[in-house]
C-alpha cells in the first residue's frame, strides 16, 4: 500500500490528492501551496492558539509575534522554487500529512534509535509522544517496526512527536502493570541550547527571533559542548540537531551514554554547567584558579568569539547599563573609577574600545590597589560569563526527559529540524533550513524538470526514508527527498548511522563471544 | 535463551558436584578464611551457628550502629565519634589487625573475630532489608562503621584489602603521570605537585561526584584520580555494593523459608534499631491537657525551636509562606497535636489577602496531604508525612530566595542569625558567642541546645533538684517537636507551685 491515507482524514474532494506522491507534475499537485496558502491564512488564528498550547518549554515560549517579518527578510535570500510559492504563516494539516508521506525518513529514524536493522526493544520500547492537530498530547506510544510507526504517524498525522527513553517493557502496556514496575532503562544523553537563555547578553534579537549574528552564540556553545563530550567523557555518536526555530539539541548516542543513570547525567551536567544563577545574582562564574582544563580549553576556543561576537557584533557594552555590569564584575574600585569616568565622557565608545580600555588604563598605573592576576581572572570569568554554553541542565539530567525528535517540523517557524554536523558547525544557517512548504515545492519542480521519473502510482512508495532496493543504477528510483534541499542532511543522518551501527555491531559481537551458536542478529537486547 | 552455565558456580559453592547427582547431593560449602581484617561482605556466611550466637552476634552489632547513628544525629564530629565508639567497639565487636598476633590471620581468636563481623553483618541485613527506610538508615550506619574502621586499618593492610577486592583501578605510569602534570595539578583541587600522589585511572562514571565538582581530570572517558580519593571511593563502591545487596535481600525476604526462630528475633531486632530520636514515633511530641488550637498559636510559639519560630515570624510579617516553609510547618503542628480542622483554620487565619476560594484551590489540598487525609493509599495510611526531625531539616536543600525553611543555625549567616535571636530576646553575650563558635563549627544541634538551655535554665535547675527528670530526658534535643514538648512541659513545671 503506497499511502495510508484514510478517507476520513482526507476529504473526499480531495482525493486527487492521494495520488500526491507519484502524481506527475501536470496532475493537480503543484495546486497544493496555493490551497496551503488559502487555507492558513484562514486558519491563522486558531493555529497561533495551538502554537502557543503546543509549545514546548525549549524552543517556543514566546509565540513568533513577529515570525512574518522574520519569514519575509529570510526568504529574500531564498532561492526561485521558495519565493514563487509565498509562504503560510503555519503549517495546516494536509501540508503535515505530506511530509510524513513523502519526506520524513522514518526508515532512518528506526535505524538510528533501534542500533541495527532488526527490530529491537531499544525500538520496540522506545517511548514516543505525539502532539496531534487538536492539541491532546498522547505520551507513551511505542512501536514494534518502522512500518509500524509510519503507520500510525500518517494515521494520527502529530503536528509533532517527542522521543523518550527506552523501558523495560512496551510502555503500552503500562497499564498492566503494578505500579513502579515500569522503569526507564536507557536514553541517549541529550543537551538543549536555547538562545532565549542568552537575551540579557544579545542585543540584536530577544524572544523567539534570531539572525545570523545572535545564532553564533549557539555554534559557540555547540564547539565547547562537542570538544568537552568527545575529548573528556570520549564519546563519538554526537548528533546535532536544529529545534527549528532558535536553539539546538545534542543526542549522544554511544552505548555507554545511553545506560548512564540519572545520578552519572547529573554528573556531566553540573560538569558542564557554569553560569549559574539569574540576572541578579551578581558575579555568575567565579572559576578557582588554576582553571580546569575543561575550562582553559573552552577559553581558548570562546576568546575568539568573544572578541568578534561579543565585542563587535553584539556590540555588548555600548548601552551605559550593560557597561556598568560590566564595572561590577571588575575586581578594583580605583580602576573601575577611571574607566567609569572615561566612558561617561564618551557615550558610544564602542564595546571592543572599552574592552581595550580596561588593559590600557590598568597599564598606567594609577590603581595602586591592583593586582594583575585578579584583573587577568575576572577578564577571564567575564570571557566565559558572556559566551559559556548556557545549558538547559534539567533537559539532561533526567533519562524520563522527551525530546523533539529530529526531522520534524516546527509548527511555529515550519522549518526541518535538520540535523547540523558539528565538525562545519559554523557553516550551519538557520534561516536557511528549509521549511516545509518549501520542500514539497521542490518536488513538485524536480518533477515537472524530470517527468520520465514520476510515472506509474506503484512505481512510488510514498515513504521518502525506504532504502533503495533496487541496486540498479538506470532503473533506480529517486526518492523524494533527494529531490529537494532536504537531501544533504538526511544523508549526513545516515552517514552518522552508519557510524554509529558499525560499533554497535562491533560491540554485539563481542558480547556474543562465547555463544558462537546463538545467531547474533537475533540475539538483541 | 535457557542454557545453564555449570562452569559458573556460585562463590560460595565447591564445583565438585556432578550435575546429575545434584539434587540428591548436600550442599557442601566452602569456609570461609578471613585473610583481612577488613570485610566487604560479598559472601555470605554458611557455616552453622547456634541461635544463641545469632541473636546475640546481631544485637551487639546492633548497639555499635546506634550508637553511630546516635553520633551522627548529635552532629558529632569524627573525633568525638571515635572516642565514643572505640571502646564500645572493642567490648561488643572487636577486630583486630593481623599484626595483633604472631600467627597472624591464622589466629583463631583473629578468626572469631572476624566470623562474628561478618555474621553480624547479614544477620542484620536480614533484618532491616525489610523497608526503605531501614535499608537507608542500615547503609548509613554500617558505611560510617566501614569507615571508621578503614581509617584506623594499617596501610600495608590496607592495600592487601584493596587490592583483593579487584577493584579495575589502573595505576598510572609514571610516564604518563609526566606528560599529564600541568592537567592534573590544573583539575585537582589542593594540588600543588603531580609526585606527591599516586594516581588511578577508573572509568569516570566510578567518581560522580568529582566529575560534577569539576575536581579531576578527564581523558576520553577515564577519571585521573589521586590517591588521596581512595578512601572516598572505596567508601562509595562499599555503599552501592550494600545498598544493591540489602535490595535483592528484600526481594529475597518473603521467600525465606524459615520456621518460626528467626523471623521473631529478626522483628525484634530491627524494631530496636531505634536511637530513639531517630525515628519519630507518632503522637510522640503531643503534650497532654495542652490546649492546642489556631488561636493558641500564636502564644504557644514562645515554646517553639528558632527553625518554627523563624516560620511564624515570617508568617505574621508576610501573611503568607513558601510551599516547603508551610509543610515544614505544618508538620511540625501536626506533631504538637494540632488537628486537622483547627490547622486549616490556622492557615487560613493567617493567609489574609486570599479569598477562600483561592485559599481552598491553593493551599488546603497540601494541608490535607501532610495530614494524610487525601493522597495515594500509601499516605494516607501512614496519616501523612511525619513531622521533620532536625537531621532532615538539616540536610534538605539550602532555601533559597524568599523561602523560609530549613534551620536559621544552618541556613543563615551568622549574623542574620544573632539577629534573630536577638529579635527573639536572647541577647546575652556570653551565649551568643557561643552559638556563634558553635555555628563555625557546623554544630547546629549544640547551638540549638545551647539556646534552649539557656532559656529554660531555671526550670532545668529545679527538675535536676528535685530529681522529677533524669538525665534521658534532658538528652540532646534532635527534633523539633521534642523542643517544643520538653520547652512547654518546663514552662509549666516553672508555673505549677512545686509538687510533693
Amino acid at each position: 500500500m503506497p499511502h495510508f491515507v484514510s478517507p476520513e482524514e482526507f476529504p473526499s474532494h480531495r482525493n486527487d490528492e492521494e495520488v500526491l506522491p507519484d502524481a506527475p507534475p501536470t496532475d493537480a499537485t503543484p495546486s497544493v501551496p496555493e490551497d496551503k496558502e488559502s487555507e492558513a491564512t484562514g486558519n491563522d488564528t486558531k493555529d497561533k492558539l495551538a502554537d502557543l498550547l503546543f509549545d514546548d518549554d525549549d524552543d517556543d515560549e514566546f509565540p513568533a509575534s513577529s515570525a512574518p517579518e522574520r519569514r519575509n527578510e529570510s526568504s529574500a535570500n531564498r532561492d526561485a522554487v521558495d519565493s514563487s510559492a509565498p509562504q503560510p504563516a503555519h503549517v495546516d494539516t494536509d501540508t503535515m500529512l505530506a511530509f510524513y508521506q513523502r519526506l520524513f525518513p522514518f526508515r532512518y529514524l528506526f535505524q538510528w534509535l533501534n542500533h541495527g536493522i532488526v527490530p529491537s526493544p531499544d525500538f520496540g520500547n522506545r517511548e514516543f509522544a505525539l502532539t496531534l492537530q487538536n492539541d491532546a498530547y498522547l505520551r507513551y506510544q511505542s512501536y514494534a517496526t518502522a512500518d509500524l510507526f509510519r503507520k500510525d504517524i500518517l494515521r494520527m498525522n502529530p503536528s509533532r512527536f517527542e522521543i523518550g527513553p527506552v523501558y523495560n517493557t512496551n510502555p503500552r502496556d503500562r497499564k498492566t502493570l503494578r505500579g513502579g514496575q515500569m522503569k526507564p532503562v536507557s536514553k541517549e544523553l541529550v543537551f538543549d541550547i536555547d538562545l532565549t537563555d542568552y537575551d540579557d547578553i544579545r542585543s540584536c534579537c530577544e524572544k523567539a527571533n534570531i539572525c545570523g549574528k545572535c545564532w553564533t552564540f549557539v555554534t559557540m556553545a555547540m564547539k565547547v559542548v562537542d570538544t568537552a563530550l568527545r575529548d573528556d567523557f570520549g564519546f563519538q555518536h554526537i548528533l546535532w540537531v536544529y529545534s527549528g526555530r532558535r536553539g539546538a539539541h545534542a543526542w549522544v548516542c554511544d552505548p555507554r551514554a545511553r545506560n548512564l543513570p540519572d545520578d552519572r547525567r547529573r554528573a556531566i551536567a553540573g560538569y558542564l554547567d557554569l553560569v549559574r544563577g539569574g540576572t541578579q545574582s551578581g558575579k555568575r562564574v567565579n572559576l578557582k584558579r588554576p582553571l580546569h582544563p575543561h575550562m582553559s580549553r573552552s577559553l581558548e576556543i570562546l576568546k575568539p568569539y568573544f572578541a568578534q561576537t561579543t565585542l563587535v557584533d553584539q556590540d555588548t557594552f555600548v548601552s551605559s547599563e550593560q557597561a556598568q555590569r560590566l564595572l561590577a564584575l571588575l575586581p578594583d574600585k580605583t580602576l573601575n573609577d577611571a574607566l567609569r569616568k572615561k566612558w561617561e565622557s564618551s557615550p558610544d565608545r564602542s564595546s571592543t574600545s572599552k574592552w581595550a580600555d580596561i588593559d590600557s588604563l590598568a597599564k598606567t598605573g594609577k590603581s595602586s590597589t591592583l593586582n594583575t592576576s585578579t584583573l587577568r581572572d575576572a577578564k577571564q570569568d567575564i570571557v566565559l560569563e558572556y559566551t559559556y554554553p548556557r545549558l538547559d541542565s534539567e533537559v539532561s539530567k533526567k533519562m524520563i526527559h522527551l525530546l523533539k525528535s529530529p526531522f520534524v517540523i516546527h509548527p511555529g517557524t515550519g522549518r526541518v529540524c535538520v540535523p547540523i554536523d558539528a565538525r562545519k558547525a559554523e557553516q550551519f544557517d538557520p534561516l536557511s533550513v528549509p521549511t516545509v512548504t518549501q520542500l514539497l515545492g521542490e518536488i513538485d519542480a524536480y518533477d515537472a524538470e524530470n517527468p520520465s521519473n514520476g510515472t506509474g502510482t506503484d512505481a512510488v512508495d510514498g515513504e521518502g526514508s525506504m532504502p533503495n532496493d533496487s541496486d540498479v543504477r538506470g532503473s533506480r528510483k529517486l526518492q523524494d527527498y533527494e529531490k529537494t534541499s532536504l537531501k544533504p542532511y538526511v544523508d549526513y543522518f545516515r552517514s552518522f548511522i552508519a557510524g554509529l551501527l558499525k560499533e554497535e555491531r562491533g560491540g554485539k559481537r563481542e558480547r556474543n563471544e562465547d555463544m558462537t551458536e546463538v545467531k547474533t542478529e537475533s540475539m538483541e537486547f | 535463551m535457557i542454557r545453564q552455565d555449570f562452569h559458573k558456580v556460585d562463590p560460595k559453592r565447591r564445583a565438585t558436584l556432578d550435575h546429575k547427582k545434584k539434587q540428591f547431593a548436600a550442599p557442601v560449602y566452602k569456609q570461609q578464611d578471613y585473610p583481612h581484617r577488613l570485610n566487604f561482605y560479598d559472601v555470605p556466611p554458611t557455616a552453622e551457628i547456634t541461635l544463641e550466637q545469632f541473636e546475640q552476634w546481631a544485637i551487639d552489632r546492633l548497639r555499635i550502629l546506634a550508637e553511630i547513628e546516635a553520633c551522627s544525629y548529635r552532629n558529632k564530629s569524627p573525633a568525638e565519634t571515635e572516642a565514643h565508639i572505640t571502646p564500645l567497639l572493642q567490648k561488643y565487636l572487636p577486630l583486630s589487625s593481623n599484626t595483633s598476633s604472631s600467627l597472624g590471620a591464622a589466629d583463631q581468636r583473629l578468626k572469631n573475630e572476624r566470623q562474628k563481623d561478618h555474621y553480624s553483618h547479614f544477620i542484620l541485613r536480614l533484618a532491616f532489608s525489610a523497608t526503605e527506610d531501614l535499608r537507608r538508615r542500615f547503609a548509613r550506619a554500617e558505611t560510617m562503621l566501614f569507615r571508621f574502621r578503614f581509617q584506623k586499618d594499617d596501610s600495608r593492610e590496607k592495600r592487601a584489602f584493596i587490592e583483593s577486592l579487584n577493584l579495575d583501578w589502573e595505576p598510572i605510569s609514571d610516564e604518563e603521570r609526566r606528560e599529564l602534570s600541568e592537567h592534573l595539578v590544573n583539575a585537582t583541587p589542593g594540588l600543588r605537585r603531580v609526585d606527591e600522589e599516586s594516581w588511578y585511572k577508573v572509568d569516570w562514571e566510578r567518581v560522580p561526584e568529582l566529575v560534577e565538582r569539576r575536581s579531576v581530570f578527564l581523558y576520553r572517558g577515564k577519571a585521573y584520580v589521586p590517591g588521596r580519593e581512595q578512601l572516598s571511593m572505596i567508601i562509595a563502591e562499599f555503599t552501592a555494593r550494600l545498598e544493591r545487596s540489602l535490595e535483592l535481600t528484600s526481594r529475597a525476604l518473603p521467600r525465606l523459608d524459615e520456621d518460626d526462630r528467626l523471623t521473631p528475633i529478626l522483628n525484634h531486632l530491627s524494631k530496636n534499631f531505634g536511637s530513639a530520636e531517630s525515628v519519630y514515633s507518632e503522637g510522640e511530641g503531643f503534650v497532654d491537657g495542652a490546649p492546642i488550637t489556631a488561636n493558641n498559636i500564636d502564644q504557644l510559639s514562645q515554646h517553639f525551636p528558632l527553625c518554627m519560630r523563624n516560620l511564624h515570624m515570617s508568617l505574621r510579617k508576610n501573611n503568607h509562606l513558601k510551599h516547603y516553609g508551610r509543610l515544614q510547618y505544618t508538620l511540625f503542628l501536626k506533631g504538637i497535636g494540632l488537628s486537622l480542622e483547627e490547622c486549616i483554620v490556622f492557615w487560613r487565619q493567617s493567609f489574609k489577602g486570599f479569598t477562600d476560594d483561592e485559599f481552598n484551590s491553593r493551599y488546603k489540598y497540601n494541608i490535607r496531604h501532610a495530614y494524610g487525609d487525601v493522597g495515594g493509599d500509601v499516605n494516607r495510611r501512614g496519616r501523612g508525612y511525619p513531622p521533620y526531625s532536625c537531621q532532615k531539616i538539616l540536610g534538605d536543600s539550602n532555601p533559597g530566595v524568599g523561602q523560609t525553611h530549613g534551620c536559621p543555625y544552618r541556613h543563615f549567616s551568622v549574623d542574620n542569625l544573632i539577629g534573630l535571636l536577638q529579635s527573639t530576646g536572647i541577647s546575652d553575650r556570653e551565649l551568643l558567642r557561643g552559638v556563634r563558635e558553635d555555628v563555625e563549627k557546623t554544630r547546629y544541634h549544640i547551638a540549638c541546645n545551647r539556646v534552649f538551655e539557656w532559656t529554660h535554665k531555671a526550670e532545668i535547675k529545679r527538675v535536676k533538684e528535685d530529681g522529677t527528670w533524669n538525665q534521658t530526658d534532658l538528652d540532646t534535643i534532635v527534633h523539633p517537636n521534642t523542643y517544643f514538648k520538653r520547652s512547654y512541659l518546663l514552662k509549666q513545671v516553672g508555673k505549677a507551685p512545686k509538687k510533693a
